[in-house]
């Protein structure tokens, strides 16, 4: 009989087992993993007597002579969460996309008689792909970095990587705002590759500043197990070639030609 | 699992009067949040202690979330429970809090004490240094320690998704939200957590039923 295992026995016990009546079936007929599961019961329940201090039923009452001192007198509406300083910097980059690529949109609309909708996509699309392709650069040297980092020696018992965390904080929200817009775009590749980024760029910026060489080797095999870099890498040189593909090639004039010829 | 003990009729009830408080609120009634924080505190407490293992960090996160709360109302969605809400609040604030102390304690680099806050109200732990203990009391102490520092041990999310999850009973998507994880991280998240608390506690567990079943514990 093939047994359940640990994870599948605190899975239920928990309840949060997806097979829950196949387990319940099992459990009837199998004594040696009913065992295994009161053995994880009896630690349960020995936490289960941990105490939680009585506070008092006016305790809500001390609460609100406490705060309501300190309560602004209003309550925040839902519009200045915009203004957080995080958020501006997330619209400020979003807005200077657009008006990047309105400027470049007008610029290009001065030559010949070209397909205006086109040309519009194109330089959209080429201004998206280097704001993408900077970013996964920024994101794949961070990450490099931090799986490069290690003790100074066996003394050393925490190591600060503080830096790359606030880099990751940064990071992760320039990332959302892309993978929102591949999303948008129907790149779904990119942005398959950009929602795992985020996941290993949301571990990073949970991270404390300073950790120990074990808790470092955990986020590094992380980082490895998840593939992130040679993923990054890849979108980042289809993005390259993307770009040689959108940038228009240059004009063929005489100059152009003497130049040539010069060299 | 014992969050909102209350039937069904009476967890609608509350939330629907939360919802009246918010509204009223929101319009300008600052003593309508006087109704929601009194009502809501005692569980909120409950969390945010289950979460720090300490007294005053856990005043400090009820507090907090209540503040913040109230800062950031308007984006509270009418249709969600304020209840859910404030705990979300609350756990991300204690989850801060715990990293805060952790950091404070790195940096103090003194060794640890047995009498940690989570046990200061503990009649068996002050017992532990009078005169001659007899062993009952011993191993029950010697447990509530190893429990104390299985608890300690764990990583932020895993003692967040444990005690959301096995304390409180919240629902894993709820976990998944507070810990911006998936909800299959999440299950993984809660297993982890069991499995490293097993691994701590069984031999103290077994050491203390074996003595039970002597005769020789309470």
């Amino acid at each position: 009989m093939k047994h359940m295992t640990e994870e599948e026995l605190i899975a239920y016990r928990e309840g949060v087992a997806e097979q829950r009546a196949a387990i319940s079936e099992h459990l009837a007929g199998c004594e040696e993993c009913r065992e295994e599961l009161q053995r994880i019961e009896a630690v349960l329940a020995a936490l289960d007597t941990l105490p939680v201090p009585d506070l008092g039923a006016d305790y809500g009452h001390q609460v609100w002579k406490k705060i309501a001192p300190r309560l602004p007198e209003k309550p925040g509406r839902w519009w200045q969460a915009w203004l957080e300083p995080r958020r501006l910097a997330s619209a400020g980059a979003v807005m200077a996309l657009i008006i990047a690529a309105f400027v470049a949109g007008r610029f290009t609309n001065r030559g010949g008689p070209v397909d205006n909708a086109a040309t519009k996509e194109q330089v959209r699309e080429r201004i998206l792909v280097v704001a993408v392709g900077e970013h996964l650069g920024h994101s794949e040297r961070m990450l490099v970095e931090l799986s490069n980092a290690a003790p100074n020696g066996p003394k050393q018992k925490e190591i600060n990587i503080s830096a790359e965390q606030r880099r990751a904080e940064d990071l992760l929200q320039e990332n959302r705002l892309y993978r929102q817009t591949a999303l948008q775009d129907g790149d779904a590749g990119l942005a398959s590759v950009l929602d795992d980024l985020e996941r290993v760029l949301l571990d990073v910026a949970h991270s404390p500043d300073e950790v120990t060489p074990a808790q470092l080797e955990a986020i590094q095999k992380k980082i490895e197990a998840r593939g992130i870099l040679f993923k990054v890498r890849v979108v980042n040189k289809e993005l390259q070639q993307r770009q040689d593909a959108t940038t228009p090639a240059p004009p063929q004039n005489d100059s152009t030609k003497t130049e040539r010829n010069k060299v | 699992m014992n969050r909102m003990p209350q039937n069904v009729d009476s967890t609608q009830a509350i939330a629907e009067s939360d919802a009246i408080a918010v509204e009223r609120t929101l319009a300008g009634d600052r003593d309508a949040y006087r109704v929601l924080v009194e009502r809501h505190s005692q569980n909120v407490f409950r969390l945010a202690y289950r979460m720090t293992r300490n007294r005053h960090d856990a005043e400090e996160v009820v507090q907090e979330a209540f503040l913040r709360g109230y800062q950031k109302l308007g984006q509270f969605a009418a249709r969600s429970n304020f209840g859910t809400w404030v705990y979300r609040i609350a756990a991300n604030y204690a989850i801060d809090r715990m990293r805060q102390r952790q950091k404070e304690e790195a940096r103090r680099e003194a060794p640890k004490t047995d009498d940690r806050d989570g046990m200061e109200n503990d009649p068996l732990s002050r017992v532990r240094d009078e005169a001659p203990t007899p062993e009952r009391l011993t191993q029950s102490i010697e447990l509530r320690k190893q429990m104390e520092h299985a608890l300690a041990a764990l990583s932020e999310a895993e003692r967040t998704a444990f005690v959301m999850r096995h304390w409180e009973g919240c629902g894993i998507e709820e976990i998944a939200v507070v810990l911006k994880s998936s909800s299959n991280a999440t299950k993984n998240t809660v297993f982890r957590a069991v499995q490293k608390l097993r691994q701590a506690l069984q031999p103290f567990v077994e050491t203390r039923a074996q003595a039970r079943a002597m005769g020789t514990e309470l």
